[in-house]
């Protein structure tokens, strides 16, 4: 199944989005058509033709595409190495203190043989997955998240930490990076600020009910981002990220000593600690709906477009193939 | 497409299997420790660059005190020669100041009375994640230092304790910046009392910028060095040697 993406790129002239983009505003687009045997598109290619169909186009630029391969190892350690940092103290408090004598507002944890998680007063069991569950040679661990979430798998705040402060680096300094190439390539401008038409009630409620039915939108539709994705990601990239980034910083004695404005900010230490661990369940939702969206969006041609760019406009319905 | 489909997948199942192996592997190699650990330095310079070395820690109220603050640790040195100072309300007890100073020191709890007091009412964050906030007095150790005669050549300070894991004596290590930073004290009161030995009578370091751990408690010698590598297993803390925990612990 190599040869149409071969011979797409013998046949192809990929456009950059930025024309596209700029096209789609302005003037006629120049965008070359796909040859392959999988698309033939109705028209003959042509440099005056807006992008349809069955076109490839070039979607995302270097930065972003770099920055999403980073980010998602980075993402990936953070996440792990931080529930193994949770297990040391599996509890979470509002406030400047908080320790075991402390009423805690969240907690996993395990009573004999029994595991749980307790939200305020609401509790439920969560023997063999969360609490207590058993190791890989069959040994009962009385610990939070089970190995398979953690790095390292076997309990080890020290190594953890090393994991988890080293990638924090990677994380904020990846962020800062990408947000300096999305403003000078304008990656921000085009694709992430919300236009007027965008939050019209109606046309939210119009990208709801196409979400819920699973109907992607097609041809140069689907070279923008709708209401939708610009609010996730939006949320993801100047809130959660940024949350997750200050919140951390705040958890260090010397960045609190440093930066005090810090602990006002979020009400104290342990308020940072408990919003630290709630944006990290954000991003981890963000994800888990990204991923289902590229596999409910043809994961071929998505996870395509994020590693060379390339990107085949969805065809319209009822558009010859 | 189905083929790519399902290839795709089976990439996602195995590389979730690999992605733990491989980490636990990763993890076990000394290369790629030594290039995670080297974030240690970027945290240490980076975080004495911003705060200039001088920035104080968040001093609290009354009001912001934890009810009860907990203890971690050793809750009392397993030490025969310990038990009979504490027996005795440490009244024999001596804190020896030596090392790299002009005039070795031999200080009783009177004599660190007698200093000038700092009281602090400072949050203690342990690395496990908790925090307690408490009232710490005592004499600077700025003050102690000066008073030994600190040599020109005395890069660390280094605090030996009466407890020990298995035999193997606590002890903690912080650099001059932290030495002399003015809410650098030897507590022998916590919350207006005498320290209490599950919180290291008779004293204990406060290093307000760093994680508990560098908090030595059950402080028996303050030694001054020019360097900490030849010192137990060289890592310059019991918990640094013993588990890897960073020496730098402002994060």
């Amino acid at each position: 199944m190599a040869a149409p993406v071969a011979r797409a790129r013998q046949h192809v002239r990929v456009v950059p989005l930025r024309k596209v983009a700029d096209g789609i505003r302005t003037d006629p687009i120049r965008v070359a058509s796909s040859m392959s045997s999988e698309a033939t598109p109705d028209q003959p290619p042509s440099p005056e033709r807006p992008p349809a169909g069955g076109d490839l186009v070039v979607r995302h630029r270097f930065a972003t595409r770099l920055w999403h391969w980073v980010n998602v190892v980075a993402l990936v350690v953070m996440l792990m190495s931080g529930l193994m940092i949770f297990n040391a103290h599996p509890r979470l408090y509002w406030g400047q203190y908080g320790a075991n004598p402390d009423p805690a507002w969240f907690e996993i944890g395990s009573r004999g043989d029994q595991g749980f998680a307790r939200l305020g007063s609401l509790q439920i069991s969560t023997t063999g997955v969360l609490g207590v569950w058993r190791d890989s040679t069959g040994n009962i661990q009385h610990r939070a998240f089970p190995r398979w979430a953690t790095i390292p798998s076997s309990y080890s705040l020290a190594d953890a930490r090393i994991w988890h402060l080293a990638f924090a680096w990677l994380l904020a300094l990846g962020l800062l990076a990408f947000m300096i190439a999305s403003l000078i390539n304008r990656h921000f401008r085009r694709d992430l600020t919300i236009s007027r038409a965008d939050i019209r009630p109606s046309h939210i409620w119009h990208d709801i009910k196409q979400h819920a039915r699973l109907r992607f939108p097609t041809g140069a539709a689907a070279l923008r981002y709708n209401i939708l994705q610009k609010l996730s990601y939006i949320g993801v990239i100047f809130i959660l990220l940024p949350l997750i980034i200050f919140t951390g910083l705040t958890l260090s004695p010397a960045m609190a000593s440093s930066w005090g404005w810090l602990l006002d900010l979020f009400g104290g230490r342990q308020s940072a600690r408990s919003l630290h661990f709630l944006a990290a369940a954000g991003l981890v939702g963000f994800a888990l709906v990204h991923v289902v969206m590229v596999l409910l969006a043809g994961p071929y041609n998505e996870v395509r477009s994020m590693i060379s760019g390339r990107y085949r406009l969805p065809r319209d319905k009822g558009q010859r193939r | 497409m189905i083929r790519r489909r399902s290839l795709l997948g089976g990439l996602a199942l195995g590389g979730s299997g690999l992605l733990l192996s491989g980490c636990d592997k990763l993890n076990a190699s000394p290369g790629f420790r030594n290039l995670l650990e080297g974030a240690e330095q970027l945290h240490y310079r980076s975080q004495r660059l911003l705060g200039g070395g001088a920035a104080l820690a968040r001093e609290y109220g009354r009001a912001d005190m934890s009810p009860l603050f907990r203890t971690n640790g050793n809750r009392t040195p397993a030490s025969l020669a310990y038990a009979a100072l504490a027996e005795n309300n440490f009244i024999d007890w001596r804190l020896v100041v030596d090392g790299l100073v002009a005039r070795p020191l031999r200080l009783s709890l009177a004599d660190l009375g007698r200093l000038p007091q700092r009281a602090q009412i400072t949050r203690h964050d342990c690395v496990e994640g908790w925090s307690a906030i408490g009232k710490w007095q005592g004499p600077q150790l700025a003050a102690i230092l000066r008073a030994a005669g600190l040599s020109s050549r005395a890069n660390f300070i280094v605090f030996h304790c009466a407890d020990d894991f298995g035999g193997v004596p606590y002890y903690e290590s912080i650099d001059l910046n932290d030495a002399f930073h003015p809410q650098t004290i030897l507590a022998i009161l916590m919350n207006d009392h005498r320290l209490p030995v599950p919180h290291g009578a008779p004293v204990r370091l406060r290093v307000e910028r760093q994680l508990g751990y560098k908090h030595a408690k059950f402080v028996m010698r303050v030694e001054a060095r020019e360097r900490i590598d030849d010192l137990y297993l060289g890592k310059g803390g019991y918990w640094e040697d013993r588990a890897d925990y960073a020496w730098y612990a402002g994060i």
